[in-house]
């Protein structure tokens, strides 16, 4: 560790203005304080500091995101020997997974991180560590047999228009992820749809429909049982498919205090809710399924842990994360059940309400305001 | 004195040569005005519809300018933008008139986005800051500068989203048959409005960061 450190401090001042590499300079500190926490002190007034820096956050949201990786891998081999009517061993199915997962989270992360490089080097900002979080996010949100090039087209569109014009990590407005997904969703429908997708180098003959996709076309009665739904074993997203590895990653989150419970609380609620609703209308298969069934299906149990928990796009009050989270899961259902273009509301349900989480918070502080107007009024009269 | 002088000037004098240029650039009414934005996402999912609609903006513009300018002291002050409007009613009339028997299938793309020509703030915005106030000549000047000024934003989107978007400039096919064989696809976003915005905000990214002048303080 000594010897590291000492290794660091020597190649320091190529790097400070004036040194041969001054040019790197973001490069090179990104580098040093991922390998040591940074030396800073504060130098003005008195500061209350917090062990956890930005580095550790999105570390312990990667390790919550191991579960649903892991069983991802897994899956992907066994979908792919399943559908050709083949059951081999576990560890086969796993290295086939890993054949499939591996070059998409390498593509993500090399994409990623070269823009997110030079953007920080033309600038001469810190290089900041929030694409740790959504490098890993993009893959698991992305069908096995996803091109690369796209990937990658993907990745380059959501930092740079997602995250760079708005000023780097912490300006976004929407989740860099999401935006990803959404962006190959709108723009190469054919692989991010249908029942072609969701299975890698799938047999013909067998049907890769996820449960979404069987409700689709009002098929109620070929939806996998809730106990396979529940556990992943179903075509879907790399990372989406098993709700059980995604409340792994849930708790690691919420003991950490690093997502927010009130949003993943709330947006079942909101999910919930709708699906009653739709129960008591019932006016055809998908809206007299169960309404817990949506919480087991599709991207809703991702999207609820991992997406609408991000810090940057949710909204910061805590009677805002509220409404923010309920309005989610609301919104999901109700455009999963009424709109057959869009089978997974949870993306474009998060996506919007990114967008309106600075106007829930503006209420919310607003209505605070007020109220504490009115106590004091209240106090003085 | 003064009145000799100004009646001498050249032709395309350093300020009339401005009253072109500027708009192009450092004025442009989409990238730094922001007027003009819808039709700029709904005409330029093609090239040749966004070539077309340029041309029409560019030919009404110019002659509203110049006939605005010209009746400029006989316009009623209280009526004036229905005078304007009239005037670019009548223009845009022709203009859909000439596609119509010209160019048909091109105007059927264009649909009502010709029409909606005279709700073009440009328009109404340059006869009311420039040709009510100044003479034919530096109107038509003015005229044909913003005219320009949106049309090069226009082609730029245009043949981005067509590239991109169909695989084609100008309805041939560029992007070679081998490419789509090991797996390139065209991308359907490209078509969608949404991103005609987000390219017209690239293009004011890239002038904004030539230009600081242009960046306002916050």
């Amino acid at each position: 560790m000594k010897a590291l450190r000492e290794f660091v401090d020597k190649q320091k001042p190529h790097f400070e203005k004036g040194g041969r590499f001054e040019k790197l300079h973001s490069t090179f500190e990104a580098f040093e304080t991922f390998l040591f926490v940074p030396n800073t002190v504060t130098h003005s007034g008195a500061h209350i500091r917090d062990a956890i820096d930005m580095k550790r956050t999105m570390i312990i949201v990667v390790l919550a995101l191991i579960p649903p990786l892991l069983f991802g891998i897994w899956n992907v081999g066994y979908q792919h020997f399943l559908s050709n009517g083949m059951a081999p061993d576990f560890w086969p199915m796993v290295g086939f997974g890993l054949l499939k997962v591996l070059p998409v989270i390498v593509v993500s992360y090399v994409t990623g991180l070269a823009i997110e490089f030079a953007f920080a080097q033309s600038r001469g900002h810190e290089v900041n560590e929030g694409f740790l979080v959504s490098g890993m996010l993009i893959p698991l949100v992305m069908p096995p047999d996803v091109p690369l090039w796209m990937v990658a087209v993907a990745t380059a569109f959501a930092v740079v228009i997602g995250k760079e014009v708005f000023g780097g990590t912490g300006m976004n407005i929407l989740n860099p992820a999401l935006t990803a997904r959404a962006f190959l969703f709108f723009a190469y429908p054919s692989e991010m749809s249908g029942d072609r997708v969701w299975i890698a180098e799938k047999a013909d003959a067998y049907s890769g429909a996820t449960p979404l996709g069987h409700l689709l076309v009002l098929d109620a009665d070929k939806l996998p049982s809730d106990w396979s739904m529940f556990l992943g074993t179903i075509p879907g997203s790399i990372g989406e498919t098993s709700t059980i590895a995604i409340l792994l990653g849930a708790i690691v989150l919420i003991a950490t205090g690093i997502g927010s419970f009130r949003i993943m609380a709330s947006v079942v609620a909101g999910g919930l809710v709708m699906g009653l609703l739709f129960n008591l209308w019932g006016a055809n298969a998908y809206m007299d399924i169960p309404a817990y069934q949506h919480l087991i299906m599709g991207g809703f149990a991702f999207g609820t842990v991992y997406m609408a928990t991000d810090p940057v796009s949710a909204s910061q009050t805590n009677r805002g994360k509220l409404y923010y989270g309920f309005l989610i899961g609301f919104i999901a259902v109700l455009i999963r059940v009424f709109n057959p273009a869009y089978p997974e509301g949870m993306m474009l349900a998060i996506l919007l309400m990114n967008v309106f989480a600075p106007l829930i918070d503006h209420y919310v502080l607003q209505s605070n305001i007020k109220k504490r107007l009115k106590r004091a009024k209240a106090v003085t009269a | 004195m003064s009145t000799d002088k100004q009646e001498r000037e050249p032709l395309f004098s350093a300020k009339n040569r401005k009253l072109l240029t500027n708009p192009l650039n450092i004025d442009n009414p989409i990238t730094v005005q922001v007027l003009g934005i819808c039709s700029a996402l709904a005409v330029t999912a093609k090239l040749k519809p966004a070539f077309v609609m340029s041309l029409s903006v560019i030919v009404v513009i110019t002659l509203a300018n110049l006939i605005i300018s010209v009746m400029r002291n006989g316009i009623p002050p209280r009526i004036r933008i229905i005078v304007q409007l009239v005037v670019i009613a009548s223009l845009v009339i022709l203009v859909d008139q000439v596609l119509k028997a010209f160019v048909y299938d091109v105007s059927k793309q264009l649909s009502v986005f010709v029409g909606l020509i005279i709700t073009n703030c440009i328009i109404m915005g340059r006869l009311e800051a420039f040709a009510m106030g100044n003479k034919p000549w530096p109107s038509i000047l003015d005229g044909v500068g913003n005219g320009i000024g949106y049309a090069w934003v226009l082609v730029a989107v245009g043949f981005v989203r067509e590239l991109f978007g169909s695989g084609t400039i100008w309805g041939f096919h560029v992007i070679p048959e081998a490419f789509y064989n090991i797996g390139y696809q065209n991308n359907g976003f490209m078509i969608l409005p949404p991103m005609a915005l987000i390219i017209v905000g690239i293009i004011i990214w890239i002038q904004r960061s030539r230009n600081p002048e242009l960046i306002e303080e916050n």
